[in-house]
């Protein structure tokens, strides 16, 4: 149709005489280096919304009256715009502007940390004027400043470009650093003593295009020139940040985001950034120990190897494979995970096996839900977060929902039983009574909103959900436990309803630890086999593939400990696991690890709370010191790089995986890596087409999304689909005498990597029970108060806090804090967990 | 007086408590709004665009043009600006103590004519007395009934806001003004796309006017735009208000017609600024406002033309005009508006924020006495970095016209007086004796 | 080290409702702040975020921008003497040498007994009146050295309490309605002084 306007047209700019083609709202200076022509800069981010302070990207544009400077970073290309940035006036204004900027910038970029890697050094090389002609007074500041822990400011260098104070209100939006002052002697600052406690502060001295903000822990470790790098994962988390990991001397110096567009946008949080310190850890195990007259000595691999298999063989022998079980292995790549899976469903032939510790969701459910992008979640109209915090818990993926809620067309329905760091963004909340989401789910899904509302929740507030549900095109609902006190059946019977209301939403299960979707894709999880498919579906395949397929569903992770504690479980392995410090019923996992005969422990470390009762142990790579694949929430399978070499003699998992099965008289057929990659590849239902070569070919850095092809491939078992089951047990009525406890996960906590980073352990709070004021006024009680906190498990001694924003009648405690907390209250046999709280004198 | 036109804006002023409901209501106040309320919104735009009311606040732009550039939308809003901070400008200080109902009533014309949702009248936060007749003002004008639901029975309903600053020179530029008005720091955003007709506040289409721009309205719209433009000759019209201080004998607001007189008349008349102090001779003077280049006695006879001063080489801006007599050093003066300019950056833009405090550093050497040659050279490359050319009206390499306002006073001391920044380099101190 | 007593808490939720969006309001409440406390005290600054919903740092950050607003205890009585062009043609050097010998303390310092803090400011739109300066920001023109002596005595001795208000003090006047043009009329009437200061 000659004459109609063609949409989404590119349009066509010339910049220095060249045609390049800009989008629609691009900005010249975007359009310009994509067309190959840079434009220099410092306040421009691409990733944040322009302002145009710093003037560096000056150009010339015509307009209407004939060319005239303006900022390249502020001005969006235009369809038949001219631009040029390389004439004499340009030239002159952006030296101009560089000279400005060096007038009060100190010369000291030898010992300044940014030294080599500046962009204003960069700059004042490539565009800069020759010598200085200031020679008044240069603006003096107390030099470098802690604005938190973990990032000092040196004010003098800083060049007022606002991309931390945008960082920290535009996309984290923690806005507790802000300039101070005006003109010339604007800072950058905290307010008074509260630090920038952001959880994604190392954002900003990744950003800062001078040396004015510092990593305190990368500060004068090393010089950039003398850095290695390699592109990786992260996987302190589940988000699968994309990340350079740099090192020097063989040892890791420094996380860098990498700008992955479907994932983290450049950014990332301050463990994920800072958790390399876990690995570069001092006390890490540097050789396999076995015990000996009660204690744990260290010996080569051949005795190591052969004690584990001599004493799984013992219990397997005597009692079946069922008295053996395999937990963890949500932290390993997927290639160690596979051959994990092997080890136990297709060697020993259990299927006691689970990566997640009792604080995740059924597998069923996790594999089984229709899966969404992160970015289809930014993009749908409506997400509902039947989740934990995120910003706690998958802290990149918060800031992707923040800003599409904040800056998109997004709307978010919040149902949890706690305020969170998207509550303020939320278009309508759901705060719930512990342990009744699913009742609010039936409300949301019921054809008429029940008179009186349901799980503590407002009619109005379910309507108004129910409507913006009922208007979305897309919704996206993420699924994840928001309390560890709240049984995973009572989510998963929520998750099941809105399944069954809205046969269209697509899911992100919120788990948190670093690769669980790829250890649930690898069958690390009882009742399923590598490729998200069921231990039904997939028998006959495996079995002809692995020779051994087991006969029926094992136990999950509460399952296997309480078998244990009742000495059914005797032979455990633990792959990167430490149930006394991570399930959410510390009673029962301490019960069970000393009710076991007999523990492998296959780690970092050896001296968590469950390693006392290793009989053998085994030191591993860790982060940076592994290839393989990892899986993020959405299913999105990236490369790992590896920078340095393991400590002592600690190996790669997969390798004690498949000499134990040597030992144990089968052969998971394993030499290298991509032999596991090629082999999960030929099986996996999920993983049809990934091999080495495709994941390693150009235009992949962000990985692939699995299944890659859709639905099904001939030949291969079916993927599994989730069949809500029954609806989960009711919560009884809380008592009014006490308060129903939320269990929820901080960021910083007493876990393995945090307490393992020096500079991240020191972040980790101490645990303080909050509850409404109304609630605590009740007790006679007030903030700063030490309070007894009784279970039907034990009592402890904490401190408390009055927050108006806890729902009244409920009370929320930090989930693994240092010391003794919430798992100590916790009997994961109830749907939830009443405490009475008494002041002590 | 120099011209027989009765004053507009200063009609009501000086006669008793001129800032009272009572007093102003006896002198004609809200006939003008009576009248303009049973005329169409687009007649009134119409008589303004007729009298070609250009804007008082420094800018110059016809008041109807501007209003008529507003974009559409459900929710506008108008905001007066009240900042009057450009050193040496009093006149809408005085306005806002002597005559506030003056000013509400032409709000709402305003307000009526564009269809405004709500109207901001931000008044400078160090006016003290300004804001409690603003305020007085307008609770008198709500209990009037002049203000508020059903205006006048017009069935027009218009709330306003008096809005204090708190101290920001940088806050009089519109669009910095709306940053703070929106409870922000004073930054001014980049035009485009934050034109305030099309972005402004709350990134709503917005008008901001001044407030001498306001008080014309009901007049003009009580006489009609065609009397206004009578006034005045070309694009000048009407009377303006100028803050003559400086070396002049009697310092003081006038309200003169545009465009007749000159330069000359506004400072030597006995009636205006009468002559200068002890006789002395003139050396220079601001023509508008310290942004302004200035002018020397050769350009006395130059009349108060916009147009004609823009031709020139520098504006009326915001219609102060400050004597300087031949007692002044002229490096001393040109240094204390650079350091006001130093001092009032709001510090966005590189070289606004570091080349004003190197030109006040550089400035301050001289006049002390610690200046060297090149320091000449050095001055005017720098100025150059900042308004690239030094041309009038100036380019600029910022974001607003702060910056470039930074070379006036130091291109026009060099160049009218160069010779006195090298005497200052030569004897190593202040030949005036500071 | 005061956070807003519960009238001030009443008058910036009066204030809030008068713009479209809150923090609109922040710069008229922490006037109010400064009214209350003569300063802007770390706590005021955090309270008047909690109103607003924002963080004390964007509170610090935007009064930190503004000349007005201080954040450190300043005088009963700040006087500030504008040597800006007018003035400064005027004789305002001579009379801020003067005043810095007079109250002893150089422009930013406050007295020992807290009565006067002393600050050059620019032009404060009194240039009628070169040189001049302001005392809480109510205005005083054609200051001589004399006169300047006499004014510092006045305020000591409290005989200009009525015009000069305590440091912080802006706008007497209380706005006496909320909006009415969008909805129904909420009154804002708290007995205050309406009546136009003579
Ligand atoms: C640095 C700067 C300061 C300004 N200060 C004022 C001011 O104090 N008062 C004012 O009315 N306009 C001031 N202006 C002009 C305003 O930006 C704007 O043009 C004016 O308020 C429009 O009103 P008018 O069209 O009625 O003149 C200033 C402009 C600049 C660039
Ligand atoms: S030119 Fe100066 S005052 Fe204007 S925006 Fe830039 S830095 Fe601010
Ligand atoms: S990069 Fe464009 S102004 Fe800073």
């Amino acid at each position: 149709m000659a004459g109609d306007p063609v949409q989404a047209e590119p349009l066509k700019i010339t910049v220095d005489g060249k045609v390049i083609e800009g989008q629609p709202g691009e900005m010249i200076i975007s359009a310009a280096e994509r067309g190959g022509v840079y434009i220099p800069r410092f306040c421009w981010h691409p990733r944040m919304r322009p302002v145009g302070m710093c003037r560096m990207c000056l150009v010339e544009v015509k307009g209407p009256r004939g060319f005239a400077l303006m900022p390249a970073c502020y001005v969006p290309v235009a369809d038949g715009q001219e631009v040029v940035t390389d004439s004499p006036k340009v030239k002159k204004a952006q030296d101009g502007v560089l000279e400005f900027l060096l007038i009060n910038h100190p010369l000291d970029c030898p010992v300044c940390d940014r030294g080599g890697e500046c962009p204003l050094q960069d700059q004042t090389f490539a565009f800069g004027p020759g010598e200085t002609r200031f020679v008044e007074e240069k603006r003096h500041w107390a030099k470098p400043i802690p604005i938190n822990p973990l990032v000092a400011l040196d004010r003098e260098r800083c060049i007022q470009c606002s991309r931390c104070t945008r960082f920290a209100d535009e996309v984290a939006g923690d806005a507790m650093i802000d300039f101070i002052g005006r003109g010339d002697s604007t800072e950058v600052n905290i307010f008074e003593d509260r630090p920038f406690t952001s959880n994604f502060s190392g954002n900003v001295v990744q950003i800062c295009p001078v040396g004015a903000l510092t990593a305190t822990p990368y500060r004068f470790k090393a010089r950039p020139w003398d850095l290695d790098l390699v592109e990786s994962t992260c996987t302190a988390c589940a988000v699968g940040c994309r990340i350079s990991v740099q090192s020097s001397s063989n040892r890791v110096i420094r996380h860098l985001g990498v700008d992955s567009d479907p994932v983290n946008h450049g950014w990332l949080c301050d463990k994920g950034r800072f958790g390399y310190e876990q690995t570069d850890n001092p006390d890490r195990l540097r050789a396999p120990m076995v015990r000996k007259g009660g204690e744990l000595v260290e010996v080569g691999w051949n005795e190591a190897l052969t004690a584990a298999a001599a004493g799984l063989r013992r219990i397997h022998d005597a009692s079946g494979p069922d008295a053996i079980a395999v937990l963890g292995g949500a932290r390993l790549p997927n290639e160690d995970a596979y051959a994990w899976a092997k080890l136990a469903k297709g060697v020993i032939g259990t299927d006691n096996v689970d990566c997640q510790m009792g604080d995740g969701l059924p597998a069923e459910l996790v594999l089984g839900l229709p899966r969404a992008t992160i970015d289809e979640a930014c993009a749908a109209s409506a997400v509902v977060l039947l989740a934990p915090d995120l910003k706690e818990d998958l802290p990149v993926f918060y800031l992707r929902l923040r800003e599409a809620a904040v800056d998109g067309n997004l709307k978010l329905i919040e149902m949890a039983p706690l305020g969170t760091g998207l509550s303020r963004h939320a278009e309508v909340r759901l705060q719930y009574r512990p342990g009744e989401a699913a009742a609010v789910a039936r409300a949301l899904a019921a054809s008429r909103v029940p008179e009186e509302g349901a799980g503590g929740v407002s009619a109005a507030d379910i309507g108004a959900a129910a409507e913006l549900l009922g208007a979305a095109e897309s919704v996206v609902i993420v699924v994840g436990r928001a309390s560890l006190a709240e049984s995973a059946d009572s989510i998963a019977d929520a998750a099941g309803v809105l399944a069954t209301a809205l046969p269209d939403a697509r899911f992100l299960s919120a788990l948190r630890r670093g690769n669980v979707h790829g250890a649930l894709d690898m069958g690390l999880a009882p009742g399923v086999l590598p490729g998200r498919v069921s231990l039904d579906e997939g028998r006959a395949w495996f079995a002809e593939a692995w020779g051994h397929v087991p006969e029926a569903r094992g136990l999950d992770a509460a399952g296997v400990l309480a078998a244990a504690a009742d000495h059914k479980v005797q032979g455990l392995v633990l792959v990167g696991a430490d149930p006394i410090s991570d399930f959410p019923d510390r009673a029962l996992a301490t019960t069970a690890l000393a009710g076991v005969g007999f523990t492998v422990v296959v780690d970092l470390f050896g001296d968590g709370a469950s390693a006392a009762h290793a009989d053998v142990v085994f030191p591993v790579a860790g982060d940076g010191e592994r290839s393989g694949t990892t899986t993020n929430m959405e299913g999105r399978v990236t490369r790992l790089g590896q920078k340095v070499t393991p400590p002592g003699t600690a190996r790669d998992d997969w390798m004690i995986a498949a000499d134990l099965a040597r030992r144990l008289g089968g052969d998971l057929g394993f030499e290298t890596l991509d032999d596991i990659t090629l082999e999960i590849e030929r099986l996996a239902t999920s993983h049809a087409g990934v091999t080495p070569a495709f994941l390693a070919a150009p235009g992949r850095r962000d990985g692939v999304v699995v299944p890659l092809g859709g639905a099904g491939v001939a030949g291969r078992p079916p993927a599994l689909r989730y069949r809500p089951s029954t609806p989960a047990r009711q919560a009884p009525p809380v008592d009014a005498y006490s308060l129903r406890l939320v269990a929820a996960r901080t960021l910083y906590d007493a876990g393995a990597l945090v307490s393992r980073s020096p500079s991240l352990a020191a972040l980790a709070a101490r645990p303080c029970l909050r509850a409404n004021p109304a609630d605590l006024g009740r007790m006679g009680v007030t903030t700063g108060d030490r309070v007894r906190v009784s279970s039907s498990r034990t009592s402890l001694v904490l401190d408390v806090a009055a927050d108006p924003r806890v729902l009244r009648g409920s009370a929320v405690l930090a989930f693994n804090a240092a010391g003794e907390g919430a798992a100590d209250l916790i009997d994961a046999s109830q749907t939830v967990t009443d405490v009475r709280v008494e002041t002590v004198n | 007086m120099i011209t027989d036109a009765a004053p507009i804006v200063t009609a009501r002023i000086g006669s008793p408590l001129s800032w009272t409901l009572k007093s102003a209501l006896d002198r004609g106040a809200y006939e003008g709004l009576r009248k303009a309320l049973t005329m169409d919104p687009a007649e009134i735009t119409q008589e303004v665009l007729t009298a070609n009311l250009l804007g008082r606040g420094g800018a110059g732009f016809e008041a109807g043009r501007k209003w008529g550039m507003l974009a559409k939308g459900d929710t506008k809003y108008l905001v007066i600006n009240g900042d009057e901070s450009e050193p040496c400008t009093f006149k809408d200080h005085m306005l806002m103590e002597e005559d506030p109902h003056q000013i509400l009533e032409g709000v709402l014309i305003c307000a009526y004519a564009i269809g405004a949702s709500q109207a901001f009248i931000f008044v400078r936060g160090e006016f003290a007395l300004g804001l409690e007749r603003m305020t007085s003002a307008l609770n008198e004008a709500y209990a009037f009934g002049a203000i508020g639901r059903n205006i006048l029975g017009s069935g027009f309903s218009l709330d306003i806001v008096v809005h204090p600053g708190a101290g920001a020179y940088i806050c009089g530029e519109e669009t910095a003004l709306l940053e703070s008005l929106e409870g922000k720091r004073g930054y001014p955003r980049d035009k485009p796309p934050w034109f305030p007709a099309v972005k402004g506040l709350y990134s709503a289409p917005t008008i901001v006017n001044n407030v001498e721009t306001m008080s014309n309205l009901p007049w003009i719209v009580t006489n009609g735009g065609a009397a206004f433009a009578a006034l005045g000759l070309g694009r000048s019209t009407g009377t303006r208000l100028f803050s003559v201080s400086g070396h002049v004998k009697r310092p003081a607001n006038y309200e003169i017609e545009m465009a007749k007189p000159t330069f000359r008349d506004l400072l030597f008349d006995p009636s205006l600024g009468g002559g200068i102090r002890n006789d002395n001779a003139l050396k220079a003077f601001v023509p508008g406002g310290v942004s302004a280049p200035w002018f020397g006695p050769d350009q006395l006879d130059m009349a108060l033309d916009q147009d004609a001063v823009g031709k020139a080489g520098s504006m009326l801006g915001s219609g102060s005009v400050v004597a300087m007599d031949d007692t002044t050093c002229m490096v001393r003066a040109a240094w204390r508006i650079t350091r006001f300019f130093h001092r009032e950056s709001c510090g966005q833009c590189t070289p606004c924020r570091e080349g004003g405090g190197w030109l006040d550093k550089i400035m301050r050497r001289i006049e002390l006495g610690q200046g060297r040659e090149s320091d000449l050279e050095l001055l005017l490359d720098v100025c150059d970095n900042i308004a690239p050319g030094l041309g009038w009206p100036p380019q600029k390499t910022t974001i607003c016209v702060l910056g470039p306002s930074i070379p006036s006073s130091i291109t026009s001391a060099i160049r009218m007086f160069r010779d006195e920044f090298l005497v200052h380099i030569k004897e190593g101190a202040c030949p005036f004796g500071r | 080290m005061a956070r807003l007593t519960a009238e001030n808490i009443q008058r910036a939720r009066q204030l809030i409702a008068l713009y479209p969006q809150s923090r609109s309001a922040l710069i008229p409440i922490l006037h109010i702040a400064q009214e209350q406390d003569g300063w802007l005290t770390p706590d005021g600054m955090a309270h008047i975020a909690e109103l607003l919903d924002l963080d004390p740092a964007e509170v610090y950050g935007t009064a930190s921008f503004y000349d007005m607003f201080f954040t450190h205890p300043v005088g009963r009585h700040l006087v500030s003497v504008c040597t800006n062009l007018a003035c400064l043609l005027n004789g305002a050097d001579e009379l801020l040498e003067h005043a810095q010998a007079r109250l002893g303390v150089a422009p930013g310092g406050t007295t020992a007994d807290g009565e006067f803090t002393l600050e050059e400011v620019e032009c404060i739109a009194f240039c009628g009146a070169a040189p001049c300066l302001a005392v809480n920001w109510r205005f005083f023109g054609n200051i001589g050295t004399d006169d300047f002596d006499r004014l510092v005595e006045d305020l000591a001795a409290g005989r200009l309490a009525d015009d000069v208000p305590p440091h912080g003090t802006l706008n007497r006047v209380r706005r006496r309605v909320g909006l009415m043009a969008a909805g129904p009329a909420p009154a804002l009437a708290d007995g205050t002084a309406s009546e136009p200061p003579s």
